[in-house]
């Protein structure tokens, strides 16, 4: 079940893993050696647009009882919190514009436009989340609590009708989901939590949340309802829809960076003696990108490079496109996987996994050790025990090609499909 | 692996919230701001507004650079009309902190006013414009990045950061009997907003100015020097051009000035100048006649050792090795330092850096006074100052 000795699974040597790391330092430093103007450009106009938009949406409602404004004001305001959120607030947040030593940009300062608070954002997201990264047990970004994402996670009988029902109301009130995360409701009902710093957080999740609701469902619907193209309710449907759109993509573009087939999930560990280069190497597994165009890069913050951005979170997302081409050398270099796909299919696969299981083991086809959402390095044993000596990784002399986990997984595919095609012919 | 005794704890730095300069002293424009930030959270209208003129936004102090003025081959008067939030009434002879933007980074220094405040109870009297605007005088010093593009680099339109003014080397109002200002090159900056100052509140009642300068042709503001000489008999000027002169003697002071013990004096200029004066005036049991302003040295030399590390609001220092993170360097004297993943990927531990430098432990990138810095994975280069 999940990955526990990664060097084992990744077919790395602990030299391989320290080159690795240093190659990929090497693109780290290359980017921060060249940040500079043009960057700063790039993220000022981008929340200087964002604003503008921001601002179009929330006049086409004063118009809101016209069906047209209405949808043109609501989609023109949920693109805008989708930049707000993405684009800047995840990125700003994660200190990617620090270096800039602007106070207004900074990780420091930024509050972004939704429910949770960005302070806990950064204890849930950039610390947790980033560090422990698919770790059981301890990213809880793994199913958020409520959905069963991994076979690794014991099938209780609410999976069955709650699998599916609680990764489609996460989807819609993710916003929520997000701000409540790191009040620990279930530590809370179960009175194992900290009551003082429980009350805290839920005082600053409260502030946060209580000037969100009243902006969007308060004040904006009194305000447009003095136009006498609105109305407060026409108002106030249009900003929850676009909330709602917002909230639907953020999901969808989260749930595809570490939920379709071939995010490797891994065993609880300490971390003590983790070196950088097996950091790296558990990043690079755990998470998974999509192809995008301009426009939906642009438009996922640029997470369709998770991988990327899990590697390197705190550089410019403007970057990652550039990062993204010498990281995809790194890894065919040492026969690593890099997961991506189109983004449809994707998201349609995490969907997949979560669907089947809704469902207890004993209807699973594949184990924890070789699944589509997880694996292990006992995956390979079937090899050892069929061969004799197991697979190796090595490198090609003529071609000087690396055979390591891609050619181990491949081959390990084959004998399964052989393995099926003799069952069956017999 | 210990699996159940794993405990994971952070104390995640509070977001800091946008501080409003002048909000207590526009109490109808800070109600008005209040009620709009309702429907403009979780930012304020001055966000939005900003974008249409920068100076419109009292969330950084912000001005705008509307004339750079040649004072001498090297150096340069910058005539900046602030934005919202800023305040006229600073004390003569304070310093504002300036930032500008160099290849997409905010940088920040330090430089004395010379322009005259307008405090409630003087006219503004002069052309309107001059009232609303600051102006500070750069010397751009040898390899001095930043003070050369402040000099020669920077064109008139440029917006730039502000800090509100601060200092203690002031001139008082009303201003003492008899005054001697003791200043060498870049030193006259802060006294000629002083000078200015006693002009226009017409107190200039017995001033000697014994400035220093390589050349008659360095000599900042040597025009308009030589017009208050002539026009105030209270005013005597002597100009010393130390590459023919010689430098000023203190121990012959005397000479120049015979009268200076009774003399409340303000002295700026090199380190070597001061120290020399503050053992003077010492010596003759009258140092609390001498005000004295340091520039604060320009560190060209990137720093690889530690240093002493204060940390401003625990009132803690510790001293460490350039190794050291400064997250664990608080934490070994007792400090509650923000904390979080301890690898510089999660932002939890940011603190500001008030003063010196500091090291990136893991690209070497050093960082100044003036940005914020993750303790994690930073160490002191040189002595330091947190705000934590």
């Amino acid at each position: 079940m999940a990955i526990t000795d990664v060097p084992a699974f990744a077919h790395l040597t602990d030299a391989d893993i320290e080159n690795l790391g240093a190659e990929l330092d090497a693109i780290r430093q290359d980017i921060e050696d060249s940040r500079g103007e043009s960057d700063a450009r790039y993220i000022r106009r981008t929340i200087a647009a964002q604003r503008a938009l921001e601002v179009a949406g929330r006049l086409m409602l004063t118009a809101s009882s016209r069906r047209s404004a209405w949808w043109a004001g609501t989609v023109t305001l949920g693109v805008a919190k989708i930049i707000e959120n993405m684009e800047i607030g995840h990125n700003v947040m994660h200190g990617q514009w620090d270096w800039m030593n602007d106070p207004e940009i900074h990780s420091s300062t930024w509050e972004w436009d939704m429910s949770g608070a960005s302070k806990h954002w950064r204890f849930t997201h950039n610390f947790m989340h980033h560090k422990y990264t698919n770790i059981l047990g301890m990213d809880d970004d793994v199913g958020y609590g409520v959905i069963r994402v991994t076979r690794d996670a014991k099938w209780k009988p609410f999976n069955l009708y709650g699998n599916l029902l609680f990764n489609t109301l996460l989807a819609i009130g993710f916003e929520w989901g997000v701000g409540l995360q790191h009040l620990e409701l279930g530590k809370i009902f179960k009175g194992r939590d900290d009551r003082k710093a429980t009350l805290v957080r839920v005082r600053e999740f409260g502030v946060k949340a209580g000037h969100q609701v009243l902006k969007d469902y308060v004040a904006y619907p009194a305000l447009t309802s003095l136009s006498p193209g609105a109305t407060y309710k026409s108002t106030l449907k249009a900003n929850a829809v676009a909330n709602v759109i917002r909230n639907v993509w953020a999901n969808a573009v989260i749930f595809c960076g570490h939920f379709p087939d071939g995010a490797e999930k891994f065993t609880k560990t300490d971390m003590v003696g983790e070196t950088k280069g097996q950091w790296y190497l558990r990043q690079m597994l755990g998470s998974a990108n999509f192809e995008a165009g301009p426009g939906l890069r642009f438009m996922s913050g640029n997470l369709c490079h998770q991988i990327e951005h899990h590697l390197y979170p705190d550089l410019p997302s403007n970057r990652l496109h550039q990062i993204g081409v010498r990281v995809r050398e790194v890894c065919e270099k040492y026969d690593l996987p890099y997961t991506t796909g189109n983004f449809a299919v994707q998201y349609g696969k995490t969907w997949r996994t979560i669907a089947k299981l809704s469902l207890p083991d004993k209807y699973l086809r594949d184990t924890r050790d070789d699944a589509p959402e997880t694996r292990s390095e006992r995956m390979f044993a079937v090899l050892d025990s069929d061969s004799g000596s197991g697979f190796v990784a090595t490198t090609d002399p003529t071609t000087g090609r690396r055979r390591g986990l891609n050619t181990a997984i491949a081959t390990v595919r084959e004998w399964r499909r052989t393995k099926r095609d003799t069952k069956s012919a017999a | 692996m210990a699996k159940n005794s794993i405990k994971i704890s952070a104390n995640v730095a509070d977001t800091v919230r946008p501080a409003l300069a002048g909000a207590d002293r526009h109490p109808g424009w800070h109600a008005l701001r209040s009620i709009a930030a309702r429907v403009t959270t979780p930012l304020l209208p001055d966000d939005y507004l900003k974008l249409a003129n920068p100076l419109w936004s009292a969330r950084e102090l912000r001005g705008r650079v509307l004339e750079v003025r040649r004072e001498t081959e090297d150096s340069a008067t910058l005539v900046i009309k602030p934005g919202w939030g800023f305040s006229f009434d600073y004390e003569p002879g304070q310093y504002v902190g300036i930032g500008v933007l160099m290849d997409g980074r905010w940088r920040w220094r330090s430089y004395s006013l010379t322009s005259t405040p307008v405090t409630g109870a003087a006219p503004t009297s002069k052309v309107g414009r001059s009232a609303k605007t600051i102006t500070i005088t750069v010397k751009a010093m040898p390899e001095g990045f930043l003070s050369s593009h402040l000099v020669g680099g920077l064109s008139p339109g440029t917006v730039v950061r502000l800090a509100a003014p601060q200092g203690n080397f002031v001139m008082p109002d009303p201003a003492p009997a008899s005054v001697l200002f003791l200043t060498a090159g870049s030193g006259i900056t802060p006294v000629m907003s002083m000078l200015r100052t006693l002009e226009r509140r017409k107190q200039i009642g017995d001033v000697v100015h014994v400035h220093s300068a390589p050349t008659a042709s360095d000599v900042m503001f040597g025009g308009e020097l030589a017009e208050m000489a002539e026009a105030h008999d209270g005013y005597r000027l002597r100009l010393r051009a130390t590459r023919t002169d010689g430098r000023l003697d203190l121990s012959r002071l005397d000479d120049e000035v015979p009268d200076w013990r009774d003399r409340q004096t303000w002295a700026c200029g090199p380190e070597g100048m001061l120290n020399d004066a503050e053992k003077t005036w010492s010596a003759v049991g009258i140092a609390e006649r001498l005000h004295l302003e340091r520039f604060a040295q320009s560190r060209v030399a990137v720093h690889g050792q530690g240093g002493t590390v204060e940390f401003a609001r625990s009132g803690k220092t510790v001293t460490v090795d350039a190794a050291t993170p400064l997250m664990d360097a608080g934490e070994s004297v007792g400090v509650r330092m923000p904390f979080g993943c301890r690898m510089g990927i999660c932002q939890s531990c940011v603190v500001a850096l008030v003063d010196g430098h500091v090291r990136d432990l893991r690209s070497g990138a050093e960082h100044e006074p003036g940005s914020r810095i993750q303790t994690c994975i930073s160490a002191a280069s040189g002595d330091c100052v947190l705000d934590v």
